[in-house]
């Protein structure tokens, strides 16, 4: 059978994150920051507050805040104050509280999202970069102690399709998840974690709390993209509400329209590090080799040429 | 009426009661049912609108339903392509078409107390409660099994459910209800600027973002009087392509998903992932949104023009390479040959769009008979095929991979060749109090999508998405004959829907 010669992976890279860096998860903008501006050139950035679609930006006392949880990442605020906004190239967009996705030009945000679980070294305030690193280095940690797999229950409460396409592309052999002991499951009784796109439609909420209510404790509850985290463009409207945080108890929220396959495997790392390590089921993580050396940022990295 | 016309056509107003005659003698006469529209007029009255596309153009047939009214005389008798529309109207608008003969509600069951949403009429609405309790089974007796499906559903998908009804060795039966994930689209629009409007045009069909909001600009430019620059149309056709492909090798995957074809399918997403960084690299957004802005274009693709050029024929040599085989490999080709058919008489008496319509005869594509962006000066080659089975609507796919890429390729030479438009303006300045009414289209992967629009003073007083998935979608009961269970997985693949832009 010719299918078997082209091999299941051949000359496919399988993305290395977290284990690695993955130099494509920082090539767009996962969400947009404040830059550090003084309080001077804030003073007259309410145009930038009206401009935004989903008022994401206020203007506070001492400067601006910004809501990650209700941008859409339209990047309209970048075109016309790049002085005090700039697109954020990372895609660890996600935290464990709402809170958090709000940051202020006073604290500078960016804290490590892991923080109150006890990562190594977290200290509010540190610069992005070194947070980056560390974040990723505590996700490392973390993944590499997983002792048990991961089952995920997808449900769609009124997402625009794009979220299906993002959460679909984690099996693919480039995210390949199932490399790190995280599975799609169909069935809610074997499920760890409820991944939830969508802005949860008047239709969709009953069937999201028979979910939600069929799985078995412990459970997470994983807020996928704007729309679940805020409603986005649709709060306000008639038939959603504003996300999926009045129906359930979210533990992981992650921005973005849609959030990228990075960003979602970041939350459902975030996701699984909440849940007990069930003794007994120990799992060897990541052995399997790279297929090819991999540089991040490297272009031709990503598009390896199929043999 | 004529003068709120799109594109000059003829757009004529009827009595209420001749206007299910006048769609019907239209549609005899060869003309392609394509939509029908409901519009607030106020105070309390509303205008159906038909649409009728022919080549080159899309006139329409305007009733004004009076103040007061809360019926008028079904179209669905006379053109039964209608039917979903006369639905989705009656539950929207609460405008009864009588003698419809399956008036089913469309939309979930509301409190009787909820007033109809009526998109365009502005009038503030209270927070929406459904009945979303399972679908009641139609057929009850011995050797009746029942199949319930979502709307939660076993694997990543989007919301919708389905009832399979077997009656013993009678033709089973399939109902589905799509508004579980009624997000009140329309509503939402109103009151929007334009350029906020084409974020949530983006978001209607999230997957066919581009195409959403390349309709969307249209009706907003021609309302405004505006022309886009040639490199700011070639631009959109460039996106519009790779959109295609992604969506096309999106269902190419879901069908080898189904077959059990594990190499193909490992091998599929992982050519769709390759498109979709395409994209991003060309935008910094991998669904191409933020890329369409009402005037134009936010700029240039953010790649040389040979590195663009070298990364579509990378892309084209592997995907060759592996379609080629896909398609020679008997037990995939097994799966899909004879497999839920439409035949090419219903295809065309319902007015099928995209793949769907074009697996079964119907060789319209909107790129050609209404071209906007740049199709008319680029080399457009479509597809269509007769057998109207999952395999027909499988080879129109691959064909149009192909056909997209060297699109691309072409709009990405026009682009080198055009350089930077005058000024370096990308987008033309838009009136920001325009006032009028349009309607937009575009060629999305799943079809044809119309956007009508309705500017007041710069500001959305009306703007319904009319998706190709919404058309296509009341015709999938059709492609069911037998054997619902074994074919349902690559009879949904083919038909390549995406559930968000049917429910609004
Ligand atoms: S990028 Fe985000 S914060 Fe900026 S204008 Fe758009 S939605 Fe608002």
């Amino acid at each position: 059978m010719p299918w078997i010669s082209r091999g299941l992976r051949g000359g496919i890279l399988t993305s290395r994150y977290p284990a690695q860096a993955d130099g494509y998860g920082e090539r767009w903008a996962g969400t947009i920051r404040l830059r550090h501006a003084g309080g001077g050139e804030a003073r007259d950035s309410t145009g930038l507050a009206v401009a935004c679609p989903t008022q994401a930006i206020a203007v506070t006392g001492d400067g601006l805040e910004l809501d990650r949880g209700r941008c859409v990442v339209c990047g309209r605020c970048v075109t016309l104050r790049p002085d005090l906004v700039e697109l954020d190239h990372a895609t660890e967009v996600g935290s464990l509280a709402r809170g958090d996705l709000v940051v202020s030009t006073g604290e500078q945000g960016d804290e490590d999202a892991c923080a109150p679980l006890g990562a190594p070294g977290a200290a509010p305030g540190s610069l992005p970069g070194d947070d980056l690193a560390r974040l990723r280095a505590s996700l490392e940690l973390r993944t590499r102690a997983l002792r048990r797999s991961v089952h995920v229950r997808h449900v769609d409460a009124g997402s625009d399709g794009s979220e299906e396409w993002e959460i679909a592309a984690l099996t693919n052999p480039v995210y390949d998840v199932q490399r790190l002991g995280i599975f799609f499951t169909a069935s809610p009784k074997h499920a760890d974690v409820l991944l939830v796109t969508g802005a949860a439609t008047a239709g969709m909420i009953g069937p999201l709390r028979q979910t939600y209510e069929a799985m078995p404790s412990p459970k997470v509850v994983i807020a996928a993209g704007t729309d679940a985290v805020s409603g986005g463009l649709l709060a306000g409207g008639y038939a959603t509400d504003g996300g999926i945080g009045s129906i359930l108890p979210v533990d992981v929220w992650i921005p973005g329209s849609p959030p990228s396959p990075f960003s979602l495997l970041h939350g459902i790392l975030l996701a699984v590090c909440l849940l007990p390590a069930a003794p007994g089921r120990n799992r060897s993580h990541d052995t399997r080799p790279a297929l090819v050396p991999h540089q991040p940022g490297d272009p031709s990295a990503t598009q390896g040429s199929p043999s | 009426m004529s003068d709120l016309s799109s594109d000059g056509a003829t757009s004529r107003e009827l009595p209420l009661e001749d206007l299910a005659a006048a769609i019907g003698a239209a549609v005899r006469g060869g003309m392609r049912f394509a939509g029908l529209f409901a519009i607030p007029e106020p105070p309390g009255g509303t205008r159906l609108r038909a649409m009728l596309a022919e080549p080159g153009g899309l006139p329409s047939i305007d009733a004004l339903v009076p103040p007061g009214h809360h019926s008028y005389p079904a179209i669905t008798p006379s053109v039964p392509a209608a039917a979903w529309y006369e639905r989705e109207i009656r539950d929207l608008y609460g405008l009864h078409p009588s003698d419809h003969p399956r008036p089913d509600p469309l939309v979930l069951p509301r409190p009787a107390d909820y007033p109809p949403p009526r998109p365009g009429a502005g009038e503030a609405l209270p927070p929406l409660t459904v009945d979303s309790s399972p679908l009641p089974a139609h057929l009850v007796g011995p050797g009746v099994f029942t199949i319930a499906y979502g709307p939660v559903r076993s694997g990543v998908f989007e919301s919708v459910e389905y009832l399979v009804e077997t009656p013993g060795e009678e033709i089973p039966h399939l109902r589905s209800r799509v508004y579980h994930k009624h997000r009140g689209m329309e509503r939402r629009f109103e009151g929007m600027p334009p350029e906020d409007g084409v974020l949530m045009a983006e978001r209607a069909e999230g997957v066919a973002s581009v195409a959403h909001a390349t309709a969307f600009c249209q009706a907003v430019e021609d309302i405004a009087g505006v022309s886009i620059p040639r490199q700011a149309a070639l631009v959109r056709s460039l996106h519009g392509e790779l959109e295609r492909v992604a969506n096309h090798l999106d269902s190419v995957l879901r069908h080898t998903e189904a077959a059990g074809q594990a190499v193909a399918y490992s091998r599929m997403s992982y050519h769709k992932e390759r498109v979709m960084r395409l994209r991003a690299d060309l935008c910094s957004h991998r669904f191409g949104r933020g890329v369409v802005l009402p005037g134009g274009v936010s700029g240039p693709p953010l790649l040389r023009p040979g590195e663009l050029e070298g990364a579509i024929g990378e892309l084209e040599g592997a995907l060759r390479r592996d379609l080629e085989l896909l398609m020679s490999t008997p037990s995939f080709l097994d799966r899909l040959r004879g497999t839920g058919v439409i035949r090419v008489e219903k295809a065309a008496a319902h007015g099928a769009l995209g793949p769907v319509g074009r697996g079964s005869g119907q060789a319209e594509d909107v790129r050609r008979s209404r071209p906007y962006a740049a199709y008319a000066e680029l080399p457009l080659r479509t597809h269509h095929r007769d057998e109207g089975d999952v395999l027909a609507r499988q080879h129109v796919r691959v064909e149009e991979i192909f056909s997209a890429l060297d699109l691309a390729r072409h709009a990405a030479w026009a682009l080198e060749d055009a350089g930077e438009p005058p000024d370096g303006a990308w987008a033309s300045p838009v009136d920001p109090e325009a006032s009028g009414e349009s309607t937009g289209w575009a060629e999305a992967p799943q079809g044809e999508v119309l956007y009508l629009v309705r500017l007041h003073q710069g500001r959305l007083s009306r703007a319904k998405p009319r998706s190709a998935s919404f058309h296509n979608f009341a015709l999938f009961p059709d492609a069911f004959p037998k054997d619902i269970l074994t074919d349902f997985a690559f009879i949904e693949a083919s038909f390549g829907i995406s559930i968000a832009g049917v429910a609004g």
